[in-house]
């Protein structure tokens, strides 16, 4: 289990422990599967403070905080004061979802000129202070735990702030997508339909939703813990895929995170 | 039990189970003392909240869940007064540092206990050089505290102790005990000013002690590359390969042989281990990656 | 006891349901032939094969082109499949009875007043109809792993009591196969409460009861007894199934052979092909490695502990320490090989393979056990 440990530190003396959520650059779909817990956010609610979550209340109670959960990546100068100052009032820092774990679907700016979109796209690209690369939180702060998914899985979200809770370490395993989508009993994809499937690469934590429906795996869960991309491109190219195709695939969700990265110019980008 | 310090595969323990009792399901047991050792280590005393608890052989371990947070293996160190279980665990992930919070009173689950033992049988009459590296002192204490009882059941005995630094030494005020009754060498990794004892590997403390190594039998326990130093050592001054037994630690999830973590090669290490002699997998503990 | 004569399932389904089992027999499902609920002799795969070999699996009409159409059809099974068509005409499926004995996921205790207590062990009889004599053989291993030791498990042994297992004959092994090599089947000798050899022309089944509870469904069904000429059309499918293996494996020497190849230059080479995805694994009628979780529910606060299947292909598989014994994929490949073939004959007394072929029809880059052996 290559990924990082909450440290178990937990609030002494019996005090509710305070949970901030925090946004940078992102689409707020991982804040939302928090509001999306329903009874169980409730329960979560019962069981800490929230004390910093503008996507659910107006309330900013002041740090320190016992858990913050970090939605989005650095993309601005201003983010990179912020983040510096969530780490520093929070006793815990879990990233939650792609964005901030492997610089999300904006990371695909680290491959071209970002001063080159903003001129197409806004008419005074002078006011966007933008930096270069759409990096993850990692990048600049310890990180005590590191939530994959585009969006997040609801049921990891709930074990990871139960493992908290609890003091223990979140079950949160690192290896494949295949390893769900048999324990849920969906047959392989790519071996009975011949459909592409990132699966065998990619962290498990979706309960292989898409493999269940017929799909192939997209990869918004990042890398697993070993992955042998060389291997899988060898296979994807059996079933049809092309190398533009390979390195889009690999650069969707975690074009940040470093195996994809290998992965995508291993297939030719 | 085989005269060579491991009993064979799958013979029957003490403790065996109740018959229908589920092999997951913990017992639940009472921390009846808890003791500071170290900075970062706890020794507790269990006693089960129902019943006896089934008795142990020096060697075993058990599996201990604290509840809601997970469950890992602990060797035994010794009989709890009234009954129970002695066990010292070093806080380093979050089920033992679980269990190190956990205080006088409190509930927490045991299952066991497992796997086989120093069978300190097979060394009477022999010269015993016992070797601890690090926190494998807990698992060779209660054969210790058996040759300071019984000491004139065995020839000449040794201990010798690697530790990283003075201040992580387990149990010294037994070991200061223990070393009026036989030879103690204490050897630290990394000495402080007061420390005027040997610095490095245990390896080095062998030369320093007295055997008569076709007539000697060792107990090991520590880091696996201090014990095949060890047993390497002891066995290139003749002592047979049968004779040393180690303790050895793999990933365990159950203690019962159904998880299959645990597997180094043909062995259990929960069902035909922990104590194994070098001569069995000396072979094995050499391949890479086992 | 003698064998007898089904004319038709219908009436082996019937009994079984008024006898209150859950009857789970073969379907198609998303594509493959797989084990689900069914209420009648209509909801078997009649008419249907399949193609297997290493990283592929395909669906056909047994008569007629692979079946590409839509997952309607797939879903419904063909209603033009005619009375004559065989049932069982295909290999192993995705799935064996392990996912039925040995589940996924099983919670083990709920911690009751901090307290663990035991979840229920109560298992729902279910009668699972054709299972393949190489699950069979699957299912006495796993008999050894968790009822054989000193520490059975009497969960897995309320769920074994529960099961009634009618067995087919093979007759269409799957490119895959190599039971006939590890001595699991394609016939069916042992293990089950009955055994069907599926005949056609006309479409009959040859039925032996393996177990007084068998005998007793048996029985209870109308049958007549079976004739020389049943017989001997019997014997011919496990004869020509024989012939049809499309894998082999030569067992002499082969445990030690393995044993020895630890620093074989072929677990590198195979580990660039493989994924460590642990497809294998799960798919494996066999494996029977878990690991616990622990979760709480957060609506009531209750602990939970639950096994669930592990892999020897994941990294925390052997963590020890905080860094996995086996980092290298090449030691986790051999780490599983070795144990099916050599160190399973050390702990279990046989080996760990049933020559089913599903690691190497569900591997996605097919990597092929039966040739890894080859080439030790």
């Amino acid at each position: 289990m290559n990924a990082p440990r909450t440290n178990g530190s937990r609030p002494t003396g019996g005090r509710v422990p305070r949970l901030a959520v925090w946004k940078f650059a992102s689409c707020d779909g991982c804040q939302l599967t928090l509001l999306d817990c329903e009874d169980e956010l409730l329960t979560v609610a019962g069981r800490v403070e929230v004390a910093h979550f503008l996507e659910a209340s107006s309330i900013r109670g002041a740090g320190p905080y016992d858990l913050s959960l970090v939605e989005g990546s650095i993309t601005t100068p201003d983010d990179l004061e912020r983040i510096r100052h969530v780490r520093r009032v929070s006793r815990n820092l879990v990233t939650i979802g792609a964005c901030a774990t492997a610089g999300g679907i904006q990371a695909l700016r680290d491959f071209a000129d970002v001063r080159e979109f903003a001129s197409v796209v806004y008419a005074r690209p002078g006011y966007v202070a933008a930096l270069e690369r759409s990096t993850p939180i990692s990048a600049h702060v310890p990180v005590d735990f590191e939530l994959r998914g585009c969006p997040i899985d609801r049921r990891q979200l709930l074990e990871v702030i139960g493992a908290f809770l609890a003091g223990r370490r979140p079950d949160v395993p690192a290896h494949s997508v295949c390893v769900e989508c048999k324990l849920r009993g969906a047959a392989c994809v790519v071996v009975a339909h011949g459909t592409p499937c990132l699966g065998p690469v990619t962290q498990a934590g979706c309960g292989a939703l898409c493999p269940a429906f017929g799909r192939g795996c997209y990869g918004c869960f990042g890398p697993a813990e070993s992955p042998n991309a060389a291997a899988l491109n060898a296979r994807l190219r059996e079933l049809g895929m092309s190398t533009p195709e390979l390195v889009r695939v690999y650069r969707t969700f975690n074009a940040a995170s470093e195996p994809f990265r290998r992965a995508a110019e291993e297939a030719g980008a | 039990m085989t005269p060579t310090g491991t009993s064979a595969p799958r013979t029957a323990p003490p403790g065996v189970e109740q018959p229908g009792a589920h092999p997951m399901l913990p017992a639940p047991y009472r921390v009846r003392s808890r003791r500071p050792d170290r900075a970062d280590t706890v020794t507790l005393a269990l006693e089960p909240v129902r019943g006896e608890c089934p008795p142990f052989l020096p060697g075993q371990f058990t599996m201990l869940y604290a509840p809601a947070v997970g469950e890992i293996p602990i060797s035994i160190s010794g009989h709890a007064r009234g009954g129970g279980y002695v066990q010292t665990v070093r806080a380093v992930g979050a089920v033992s540092r679980a269990l190190c919070r956990t205080g006088a009173g409190q509930i927490i689950g045991v299952r066991g206990p497992y796997g086989t033992a120093f069978d300190l049988r097979a060394a009477a009459g022999l010269d015993v050089v016992v070797a601890a590296g690090g926190l494998g002192l807990a698992p060779l204490r209660p054969v210790i505290r058996e040759l300071a009882a019984h000491g004139s059941r065995y020839g000449r005995i040794s201990l010798i102790v690697g530790t990283r630094t003075p201040a992580t030494l387990l149990y010294p005020r037994e070991l200061a005990r223990w070393s009026r009754d036989f030879d103690v060498l204490i050897t630290v990794d990394h000495p402080d000013r007061a420390w005027k004892g040997p610095v490095g590997l245990i390896t080095g403390l062998v030369d320093r002690i007295v055997f008569d190594p076709r007539r000697t039998c060792a107990f090991v326990c520590g880091p696996e590359v201090m014990m095949r130093a060890t047993a390497a050592e002891l066995v290139r001054r003749g002592v047979p390969a049968g004779r040393v037994a180690l303790s050895l630690e793999r990933n365990m999830k159950c203690g019962v042989g159904r998880c299959g973590h645990c597997q180094l090669g043909p062995l259990f290490t929960c069902l035909d281990g922990p104590v194994l002699t070098y001569d069995r997998v000396a072979a094995l503990l050499e391949v890479r990656e086992l | 006891m003698d064998r007898v004569v089904l004319d038709s399932l219908e009436p082996l389904i019937a009994v079984l349901t008024g006898m209150g089992y859950t009857v789970a027999g073969p379907t198609v499902r998303d594509g493959v032939i797989r084990f689900a609920e069914i209420s009648s002799a209509a909801d078997l795969p009649a008419g249907w094969t399949d193609e297997q070999n290493a990283g592929r699996y395909r669906l056909r009409r047994a008569a007629g082109p692979e079946a590409t159409g839509s997952q309607d059809r797939l879903e419904t099974g063909d209603a033009s499949a005619g009375d004559g068509e065989q049932v069982f005409g295909y290999a192993a499926s995705p799935d064996s009875a392990k996912r039925y004995t040995h589940p996924p996921r099983t919670t083990l205790f709920r911690l009751r007043d901090g307290v663990p207590e035991e979840a229920g062990r109560e298992a729902p009889p279910i009668a699972l109809l054709g299972v393949r004599p190489c699950d069979l053989a699957a299912l006495a291993v796993q008999d050894r792993v968790f009822l054989g030791g000193r520490y059975p498990d009497p969960a897995y042994r309320a769920r074994r009591e529960a099961l009634l297992l009618i067995a087919v004959d093979c007759a269409t092994p799957g490119g895959t196969c190599f039971c006939a090599s590890m001595g699991t089947g394609p016939t069916a000798v042992s293990g089950f409460d009955v055994a069907l050899t599926e005949l056609t022309g006309p479409h009959r089944f040859v039925a032996a009861a393996g177990s007084p509870r068998g005998a007793g469904l048996l029985a209870a069904l109308p049958t007549r007894p079976a004739t020389a000429a049943d017989l001997e059309a019997a014997e011919e499918v496990g004869r020509t199934a024989r012939t049809r293996m499309g894998r082999r494996v030569e067992l002499d020497g082969l445990k030690e052979r393995v044993a020895e190849a630890h620093d074989s230059p072929i677990w590198n080479e195979t580990a660039s092909r493989c994924l460590s995805c642990a497809n294998c694994t799960m798919v494996c009628p066999t494996c029977f490695c878990t690991t616990v979780e622990d979760g709480a529910d957060l609506a009531d606060g209750t602990a939970a502990r639950a096994e669930r299947w592990d892999s020897c292909f994941t990294l925390g598989f052997s963590e020890l320490g905080g860094a996995p014994v086996r980092g290298s994929g090449a030691a986790r490949y051999r780490q599983w090989l070795t144990h099916k073939f050599s160190t399973w004959v050390d702990q279990f007394g046989g080996y760990g393979c049933v020559g089913c072929g599903r690691c190497i029809t569900w591997c996605p880059t097919g990597i092929d056990i039966t040739e890894e052996l080859e080439r030790l």
